[in-house]
């Protein structure tokens, strides 16, 4: 019997998982992980001659539910036209009958993985750039519903890229939907979303208490905004960056993060507004100042014109004095 | 019976392999002991080499006595699925089967050259002596991965015999090349590339891969399936083996 080494056998083990790909342009080169629906694999288009990944649905034996889920997924991800969302390039199903979908493999680190070392503004300014496909999506009338760091990309070229839109909710044109900082999609080919009552979708930890409950009918932007509340705690909390989390911070937090939605931004514009406006070293909505305690802040930050206007006008004044007498 | 050839085989249909071992049909019985021999000589005989000690020629007498004794002895009565899986209750029998010989050994001089199974030990010697050795002192674990390997390589064997007889070489060749190449080092050849070596084009050296791969993943389903006693052990198993029971 022919002899297999150890490299051998956890490739043969992987082979036996692969998806049945005759008849298509896609090399497979070796899985990159796997989710709750399908299964992320490196691969070649043979056409176009450049690496891609290639998102294959579980076995063919899924339920339908699933199919349409993750079809669902790539028309979002089609549908969002942003740098800071994964372009789709090509939808198609495997000759074992598993559903596919190919887009741009990026190559990188997950935020969790990649924070290590930077500044607050550096911090800030990554959080800004999180928040802006999040906005545009929440324009579009989508929201996100599963925002955590293990979902956002940093490419090797500062990309900041939000990925897993599988559970992404489509605000239904019918429903009239009106919430805060939303549109339904103009003209949109998708389906409203078809999620039952119920239903608990999300991340625990960056998870709304309306999701945590399985209340869809109160799943709106703000239910992103909160998630964004908790990425932004994680960023400036996580691990030896806790001398970031300064009360005006965890104002913007604690506002994003509200179990009461009316209590939360209403859009994700005005969420990135306070950081902005933190970043500048101004006054915040979510953190409502004393003048004395502003005083204070404005006088720490402008140290040294403040400084030397006091001097000058002291001097002047000293001066005359010295006339007079 | 010859475990070498290059043979097609198939599950027990309706009864668990337990059932099908002790079977009263001899037919569906021998069947049964066939794939238990077959999926299991290699990891005992590695078993009793590395976690035992034996030199090639005792763990080669003792492998043929084991799996004399379970054709003879009703050494599945006691097994209960609720407890252990069946690989487990196997090397677990094994450990007091070489348990019971190493004390008579002392008092009796075996008979030694028992031979009643076709196996190629010479062949399974040339493994071990390859073998990156897992660590022995889990043996659950060591008997787990060669048992894995044996498994992966029968199929290969088995993929390989049917390819040739059914004159689908060209699909075997490509399967070899690309997924039973040792590539620690380096990584895949394109399609393209693997294609102008062997003179076809990429988009055959694709469906070619993919019906090799179609068959392989058939061959190893059907194989873990006839070795497992129950279906959620083959689940259980798949997951382990694959990280997926949804195969």
């Amino acid at each position: 019997m022919r002899p297999i080494s150890e490299t051998v056998v956890g490739r043969l083990r992987e082979v036996v998982t692969f998806p049945d790909l005759a008849g298509t342009k896609y090399e497979l080169l070796g899985s990159l992980g796997r989710g709750g629906m399908g299964t992320v694999y490196r691969a070649r288009d043979r056409e176009l001659d450049r690496e891609v990944a290639l998102k294959v649905l579980h076995g063919p034996l899924v339920e339908i539910s699933a199919r349409e889920r993750m079809l669902r997924e790539a028309r979002v991800l089609a549908s969002l036209e942003h740098p800071g969302v994964v372009p789709v390039h090509d939808v198609g199903t495997t000759a074992d009958g598993r559903l596919f979908y190919a887009m741009k493999l990026v190559r990188g680190s997950a935020l969790h993985q990649a924070i290590e070392g930077k500044s607050l503004n550096e911090l800030l300014q990554l959080f800004l750039r999180i928040c802006e496909p999040v906005a545009f999506a929440h324009a579009r009338g989508i929201i996100h519903r599963d925002l955590k760091p293990m979902n956002i990309m940093l490419g090797p070229f500062g990309e900041v890229l939000v990925m897993d839109w599988g559970i992404a909710k489509l605000l239904a044109i019918e429903e009239g939907t009106t919430c805060p900082g939303t549109q339904p999609p103009q003209g949109s080919p998708h389906q409203a979303d078809q999620t039952s009552p119920g239903t608990i979708l999300g991340t625990p930890g960056y998870m709304s208490p309306e999701q945590a409950r399985g209340d869809q009918t109160q799943i709106d932007a703000r239910t992103d905004i909160y998630s964004l509340g908790a990425v932004l705690q994680f960023l400036v909390s996580g691990s030896e960056l806790s001398r970031y989390y300064t009360p005006r911070i965890s104002g913007i937090c604690r506002k994003a993060m509200a179990p009461d939605p009316a209590h939360r931004y209403a859009t994700v514009s005005d969420l990135m507004t306070d950081v902005i406006r933190l970043l500048e070293g101004l006054p915040i909505a979510a953190y409502p100042e004393r003048l004395t305690r502003r005083a204070e802040r404005v006088l720490r930050k402008y140290r040294l014109p403040i400084g030397l206007v006091m001097a000058y006008v002291i001097t002047r004044a000293l001066i005359a004095l010295l006339g007079r007498t | 019976m010859d475990h070498e050839r290059g043979d097609r085989r198939f599950p027990p249909t309706s009864h668990t392999l337990i059932e099908a071992i002790t079977s009263p049909h001899g037919e569906e019985r021998s069947r049964a002991l066939d794939l238990l021999v077959t999926a299991y000589w290699r990891p005992v005989y590695t078993y009793l080499r590395l976690r035992w000690h034996l030199e090639p020629a005792d763990a080669e007498d003792l492998t043929q006595e084991f799996f004399a004794s379970l054709m003879e002895k009703e050494m599945f009565a006691g097994y209960d699925p609720k407890r252990a899986r069946f690989r487990t209750y196997l090397r677990v029998c094994l450990d007091g089967f070489a348990s019971n010989r190493h004390k008579a050994a002392n008092r009796l001089k075996r008979g030694g050259g028992v031979s009643i199974l076709s196996l190629d030990f010479v062949d399974a010697e040339g493994d071990l002596q390859t073998l990156e050795v897992a660590d022995v002192s889990d043996p659950e674990a060591q008997f787990r991965l060669t048992w894995i390997r044996s498994l992966l390589a029968e199929s290969v064997k088995q993929l390989e015999g049917e390819f040739k007889e059914k004159g689908k070489d060209r699909s075997f060749e490509v399967f070899e090349r690309y997924d039973l190449s040792d590539l620690s080092t380096g990584d895949h050849p394109t399609y393209a590339e693997l294609g102008q070596a062997l003179g076809l084009p990429a988009t055959q050296v694709n469906n070619y891969l993919a019906a090799a791969r179609r068959r392989f993943r058939s061959i190893v389903l059907d194989r873990l399936r006839a070795v497992c006693v129950s279906d959620a052990e083959f689940q259980a198993e798949a997951r382990d083996l694959f990280g997926r029971a949804d195969l």
